[in-house]
């Protein structure tokens, strides 16, 4: 790796990917080869750089710059000018959307700044399909520790000491789950990693195992040796096939390397991974649900206690984490229990990876020490709401969470805060809406999402959930009466109190946030069949301002449907009965001739 | 629903699928995987050979594969479009990118054209939020879809190959 004088990184993740990023890498490759500089420089496909809002993004080692919305044709200029004269591309850096300024590279960059990466630390620095990039990396330096110097009691004591918590959703302490397995006697048990990830608009872990499977793979042989596990098992979404091809090269290449298999680096312990595929059911993210799944059945969740760490995977003692748990482990053994405590708020210790995205100029991955305030995340890092509007609210927690408003805007996040805000960290989605979004429809949303997600083994939640989506889709036509928000708030509760499992017990938060934050908007809904937000169809009329229309004919050449008539230089009509409201008309509208109703 | 008959390649096929798990009950998932990947759907048909060859009820075939989203009954079409209703997505439009595509193909979510050329469907986060609304015709992924360029994709599709310079995003 040292021969080569300079690297290019692109960015190989699933986001960038779909922009064409392995093109990217290719068409340097080819003109290097052209240009005779192939000894010189090395191309390297790395995993997501976090910064998926101006990808694709291409990253030139050593002097970091960076470069935005990379093409193919792009790579010419980059290689002639940058790596031959050493002159920055002025047109690809990155301009700060705020002062319009230049920023060369990563370090100065906001949403950067704030950042803490411990669970991202390799994703976008390393080639994951390489083994060897990972150890010179510090990799699988923890599991030597662990196996050669210190007790399985001992690790345990760390993680415990370290304060991590389970980074799914539950926070559960991570130390006091391995215990709690370790100490459960039996002569087969199982570790589980949980990539069950069904949040609509998290991709957390799909991108910790695509740009950095090692961790994972190295936290799961500890986590095998502190519970006395010889198997572990990696559950994951059968959507995420990128994913599930790096973690296959990467179980090969350890067990090449011999860090799996039997009597791992001469320890006398004998571990292996193997890999289930799940099949799109958000429920089977509840452990004993994705156990279930694991054994073939349909993924229903079944009663606590006996927990899996006592009865799991086949009636055996099993410990399930999630994959961004995992990824902090290798680092507290080796940076020490103490250094990772010192990261965070009193009860909720390290970082925290977001899925940022929604209406925020910049969506992407970011990781933050627990304890950085909503406006921190929302306005340095993500930086401000998209097209200059106002912040409404953002949603943490998924479906399961809830909506927050500004006022909680300098809250720091940790697990407890946001439980105590109505919302719950969940496993790291992060949407943010401004003015134009409805709640009520949002509400909704997120219902709709639960009624077809909800495995219906409760009567509370399959039909609960259901009537909460029926009373929401009545509010939003338009048809809803006031008794209409008591009928939703006694129902959500009857739901919460009655459901067996998370998803159950979660899925009227957004119902009960909503209408506790946003009653007003419900009391326009139903009593003046009124949607402020203007974005209930049913609710909404588009009419051309007569005396503004200058007979442009824009908004009739972009009307999909041709509901729009009228000639050049004259007034514009909207057919009614034809107006499908998707609001094109009022979006491509230069002189503010559409009136919204 | 009409009957169809196996084809004995199918039923070949089936077999030696189930064979490679050990005709184990616990495999019923990675098989369903297996067979819906080499034959495109599992109907009622395929779903009874699978349960005769691991020896378990039909019935529980039918309730693993009608319980996760991934399985379909019905067969997609030659262009399957999925039209990602992750919450981000959601925020930036796709509703009405999805209805734009309902109304061009005439069809609804879960639905084939008559012609079998395109089937219609929700996921639910391809994982790529810095590109929503995200649609994806096949493993094409296209990002930033406004409702206006809907009739061109499928234009695209329409003649039978894709013009593979075509990209959006």
């Amino acid at each position: 790796m040292s021969e080569y004088n300079f690297q290019i990184l692109v960015c190989g993740g699933t986001g960038c990917k779909a922009s064409e990023s392995e093109e990217i890498r290719s068409s340097f490759v080819n003109l290097l080869n052209e240009y005779g500089l192939e000894e010189e420089v090395q191309v390297v496909l790395t995993d997501c750089f976090g910064f998926c809002e101006k990808g694709p993004i291409v990253k030139m080692m050593p002097d970091k710059t960076v470069y935005v919305r990379v093409k193919p044709s792009d790579a010419d200029e980059i290689i002639k000018e940058h790596i031959v004269k050493g002159n920055q591309v002025e047109r690809l850096l990155y301009r700060d959307p705020v002062t319009g300024t230049v920023v060369r590279d990563r370090q100065h960059m906001e949403f950067y700044k704030k950042q803490i990466r411990i669970a991202l630390r390799n994703c976008g620095f390393i080639n994951p399909e390489e083994i060897d990039e990972y150890i010179a990396h510090d990799g699988y330096m923890a599991l030597g520790t662990c196996l050669t110097e210190m007790k399985p009691m001992e690790v345990i004591e760390q993680i415990k000491k370290s304060g991590l918590r389970g980074r799914g959703g539950g926070g559960f302490p991570t130390g006091l789950k391995w215990e709690i397995t370790a100490k459960v006697p039996g002569d087969q048990k199982y570790v589980v990693c949980n990539v069950d990830e069904g949040d609509p608009g998290a991709f957390m872990d799909r991108s910790i195992l695509e740009g950095d499977p090692h961790t994972v793979i190295e936290a799961m042989i500890i986590n095998g040796y502190c519970t006395g596990a010889s198997k572990g098992l990696v559950y994951i979404r059968a959507e995420y096939p990128l994913a599930i091809s790096r973690l296959k090269i990467a179980l090969a290449q350890a067990r090449a390397y011999g860090l799996l298999g039997d009597d791992i680096l001469g320890s006398g312990f004998n571990f292996d991974i193997e890999i289930r595929y799940g099949a799109g059911a958000f429920v089977c993210g509840e452990e004993t649900a994705l156990i279930h799944s694991m054994e073939g059945c349909r993924g229903e969740p079944t009663f606590k206690p006996p927990f899996p760490s006592v009865s799991g995977y086949l009636g055996k003692p099993t410990n399930v984490n999630n994959v961004e748990t995992y990824a902090n482990i290798p680092v507290i053994i080796n940076k020490g229990a103490d250094w990772f405590a010192s990261i965070g708020t009193e009860k909720s210790k390290g970082t925290k990876v977001f899925a940022l995205a929604g209406k925020i100029n910049n969506v992407g991955l970011i990781e933050v020490p627990l304890g950085t305030t909503l406006r921190e995340v929302i306005y340095d890092i993500g930086g401000g709401i998209r097209g200059g509007k106002k912040f409404k609210a953002v949603q943490t927690g998924g479906p399961s969470g809830g909506m927050l408003t500004a006022e909680f805007l300098d809250t720091p996040i940790d697990y407890d805060n946001l439980l105590a805000a109505g919302s719950m960290m969940g496993s790291g989605g992060m949407i943010v809406m401004d003015e134009d979004d409805c709640m009520v429809a949002i509400a909704k949303f997120y219902l709709g999402f639960t009624v077809e997600e909800s495995c219906g083994k409760c009567a509370p939640c399959r039909i609960g959930n259901k009537r909460l989506h029926e009373i929401l889709e009545r509010i939003t036509d338009g048809k809803g009466e006031i008794q209409d928000l008591d009928r939703l708030f006694m129902l959500s509760n009857v739901i919460k109190d009655a459901s067996l499992c998370g998803l159950g017990q979660t899925s009227p938060n957004p119902v009960l946030s909503s209408l506790k934050y946003f009653r007003q908007e419900y009391e326009a809904h139903v009593k003046a069949s009124h949607c402020p937000a203007g974005q209930c169809k049913a609710l909404v009329r588009y009419e051309v301002i007569e005396d503004k229309c200058t007979g442009c004919t824009l908004c009739f050449r972009n009307c999909p449907v041709g509901a729009i008539t009228g000639e050049k230089r004259e007034v514009h009509f909207i057919d009614q009965s034809l107006c499908i409201k998707c609001g094109v008309c009022f979006e491509k509208c230069k002189f503010g001739a559409i009136l919204v109703s | 629903m009409s009957r169809i008959k196996l084809s004995d390649s199918a039923v070949e096929t089936i077999k030696e699928v189930c064979m490679s798990f050990g005709n184990q009950e616990g495999e019923l998932i990675n098989v369903l995987h297996q067979v819906q990947d080499k034959l495109g759907y599992l109907p009622a048909e395929v779903q009874e050979l699978v349960a005769q060859e691991l020896n378990m009820s039909v019935a529980k075939v039918y309730g693993v594969v009608t319980f996760y989203s991934y399985f379909t009954m019905i067969p997609k079409g030659e262009f399957p479009i999925s039209i990602c209703m992750g919450t981000a997505c959601y925020v930036r439009g796709a509703e009405q990118v999805l209805s734009e595509f309902k109304r061009q193909l005439k069809v609804e979510v879960g639905q084939t054209t008559p012609d079998g050329k395109f089937s219609l469907s929700c996921l639910r986060c391809v994982g790529t939020c810095g590109l929503s609304p995200v649609i994806m015709v096949g493993e094409k992924v296209y990002g930033r879809v406004s409702p206006q360029q809907v009739k061109q994709i499928i234009a695209e599709y329409q003649e039978g190959c894709p013009s593979h310079e075509a990209k959006s995003a």
